[in-house]
């Protein structure tokens, strides 16, 4: 128990990196309001990024930009994740615009953002 | 004859691209030329995928191609072999059948202005479709799998009434949970072994496995990239956004998300048991059981819940979610037979389903729109290639003989009689009530559109719905009454996976 602990402190970017994970996980899954569900979205697939910058990042090296002709490996981190980061960032901000875009039809259409209601709403036309 | 046959290292590559910068080019051109670009894409593709096939069935092995020959830790690569071959040309003409047959839906749910969207959408769902069978690379399966979600959401929204609207936000937010679940899994086996590349990652996995390290995170990645594509191909407990994405969107989206999206996942998936995690490794893992249960749950479930729709097209919806559950079934036993009849359960149930919901959509044409039983009554004399088209289809998801879904059914079940008497017995007795659930709503809608009822005038079929409904038919009953041949394909496919 106490191990896990300390475990869990030493580690702790992929610690709070999980945690966050959960809290968007859980507000995308199961509030109501859609505008809350997209935050939701935004804190998951950004606790994605940090695991990521965290685990790519070595301790007393520097971001892999040649500056004053340093080339040796050992000098920089691991370039890899924050590829993957700059990438994952393109990809939520695409979906993000496609679910705000939703949004905003649906709520010209039924003005409400819950998107429970919006259901009863369309299940009582019936069309 | 050297230079041409190593040009054909290029198709996937070129399928993947074309389809991206088409893509581009149908959101700024007119409706006609969108439409004509298209059509030439899609049948481009058709022909590079064949040629794909062909190359690895003649030369009985795979390929893999290195973007900018750049090698391992740098490079991206994507990688051909007979299984891929097959999917894309599968995937393609599945896709052509579908257009051609939902074109005069389409003119009238979506308006004209937005017309060429729709191709546009087309042309990146395809592309997306193609990268995930060819991909060689997790985390450009992770991006691809983001554009097909986008492409899928708005091939159901273009509809632009409220349900569509709905329907395609719920389904996004589900597909996005699983994405989430997917994106992380992929990160922790990014850590766990270094790599990004399929094949790195399995050697880097079995040198684990060996040494008895990290067992438990790989479970608990294995286990993440299970469910996030589960939830995103809509197996049993949660495929709660399906009915309504696909009951809403006009006729060819309905089919190509049906038919495409969801085996573009399961395909994924497959990819990843046998390329990156192992067989060995999956099938002696728990996860596999729990797989197993959810998919009898399905099979169960999905027939249930289609009985009580009145709704055609609704049932045809809620088939699916049984079928989903048949595939996911059959990874569920464990053995390699059990793989490869849900890997020709899921050509089976693509040529079937899109067939059902665009043979669909021309008895509703036939009886003023309306997809209910009682209003459906007489359609099929009413469009003749529509009724004969889903009759067949019909027939093919109960598995009468002849036709693939008796063929796809003998498959699971001798799978499952290699394995624990209990898993048979289990195994057995869900696919023989599934199949008598599946008789009963088949053949009553089959029924229903035969018994003459409302007096409607005869529709006069057009010539393309009637090419698309018969390339469809011969699409079943080659697949019914050659499956040897794509067994045989199927299992050269399996072979060059390992």
């Amino acid at each position: 128990m106490w191990e896990t602990l300390t475990r869990l402190l030493a580690n702790y970017y992929e610690t709070v990196a999980m945690i966050l994970f959960g809290v968007g996980f859980t507000t995308l899954l199961l509030h109501r309001n859609m505008i809350k569900k997209i935050m939701g979205l935004n804190i998951m697939d950004t606790a994605v990024y940090l695991f990521l910058a965290a685990k790519g990042y070595i301790a007393g090296r520097s971001a892999p930009i040649v500056v004053d002709g340093v080339t040796e490996m050992e000098a920089y981190i691991n370039p890899i994740p924050s590829g993957l980061v700059l990438t994952g960032i393109v990809v939520s901000v695409s979906v993000t615009a496609v679910m705000l875009s939703l949004t905003i039809r649906l709520y010209q259409r039924y003005h409400t953002l819950d998107i429970d209601e919006i259901s009863r709403i369309v299940k009582k036309e019936g069309k | 004859m050297v230079i041409s046959m190593g040009f054909i290292w290029n198709f996937p590559l070129f399928c993947i691209v074309l389809c991206l910068f088409s893509g581009v080019l149908c959101s700024v051109l007119p409706r006609k030329w969108a439409k004509a670009v298209s059509y030439t894409l899609v049948i481009l593709v058709m022909c590079m995928s064949a040629g794909v096939l062909w190359y690895t069935c003649t030369m009985e092995e795979s390929f893999v191609y290195m973007m900018g020959h750049y090698p391992a830790p740098w490079g991206n690569e994507v990688r051909a072999g007979v299984l891929e071959g097959i999917m894309a040309l599968f995937f393609s003409v599945i896709m052509i059948l579908s257009l051609l047959a939902g074109e005069k839906a389409l003119a009238k749910d979506v308006e004209e202005s937005r017309q060429n969207l729709y191709y546009s959408l087309v042309n990146l769902l395809l592309s997306s479709l193609l990268a995930l069978v060819y991909t060689n690379d997790m985390f450009t399966a992770y991006v691809f799998v983001e554009i097909n979600t986008i492409a899928a959401c708005g091939l159901t929204a273009i509809r632009g009434n409220g349900r569509s609207l709905v329907a395609s936000a719920k389904y996004m937010m589900m597909s996005l949970l699983g994405s989430g679940l997917l994106l992380i899994g992929i990160t922790l086996l990014y850590d766990v072994t270094g790599h990004l590349l399929m094949s790195n990652i399995h050697q880097a996995v079995a040198e684990c496995m060996a040494s008895g390290t990290y067992s438990e995170p790989l479970t608990v990645i294995i286990a993440l990239i299970c469910v996030g594509l589960a939830i995103k191909s809509a197996l049993f407990p949660f495929h709660s956004w399906l009915p309504d994405a696909y009951t809403y969107s006009t006729p060819s989206s309905s089919a190509m998300m049906s038919s495409l999206v969801s085996k573009a996942y399961i395909f994924l998936l497959v990819k990843i048991f046998f390329r990156v995690i192992g067989w060995e490794v999956i099938s002696s893992n728990r996860i596999v059981d729990i797989l197993f249960a959810f998919g009898l749950a399905g099979m169960i479930m999905g027939s249930v819940s289609a009985i009580f729709q009145k709704d055609v097209k609704k049932m045809v919806a809620y088939s699916s979610v049984a079928q989903i559950g048949y595939i996911y079934m059959g990874f569920g036993l464990g053995n390699l037979e059990g793989v490869m009849a849900s890997l020709f359960h899921i050509l089976m149930h693509s040529a079937a389903k899109s067939m059902l919901f665009v043979s669909l959509a021309g008895l509703a044409e036939a009886s003023g729109g309306h997809t209910t039983r009682k209003e459906l009554r007489g359609s099929g004399f009413r469009n003749k290639a529509a009724g004969v088209a889903f009759t067949m289809g019909a027939f093919s998801m109960v598995g009468i003989p002849l036709f693939a879904g008796f063929i796809s059914k003998i498959l699971f079940a001798t799978a499952a009689v290699d394995n624990s008497v209990a898993k048979m017995t289990v195994t057995l007795v869900v696919l023989a009530v599934s199949t008598v659930l599946n008789a009963i709503y088949f053949f009553r809608a089959v029924i229903c559109i035969y018994t003459p009822g409302r007096e409607l005038p005869a529709k006069k079929t057009s010539l393309v719905f009637a090419a698309a409904m018969f390339g469809f038919a011969a699409l079943n009953l080659f697949l019914g009454i050659f499956s040897d041949v794509v067994m045989d394909g199927i299992r050269l496919g399996m072979q060059m996976f390992a």
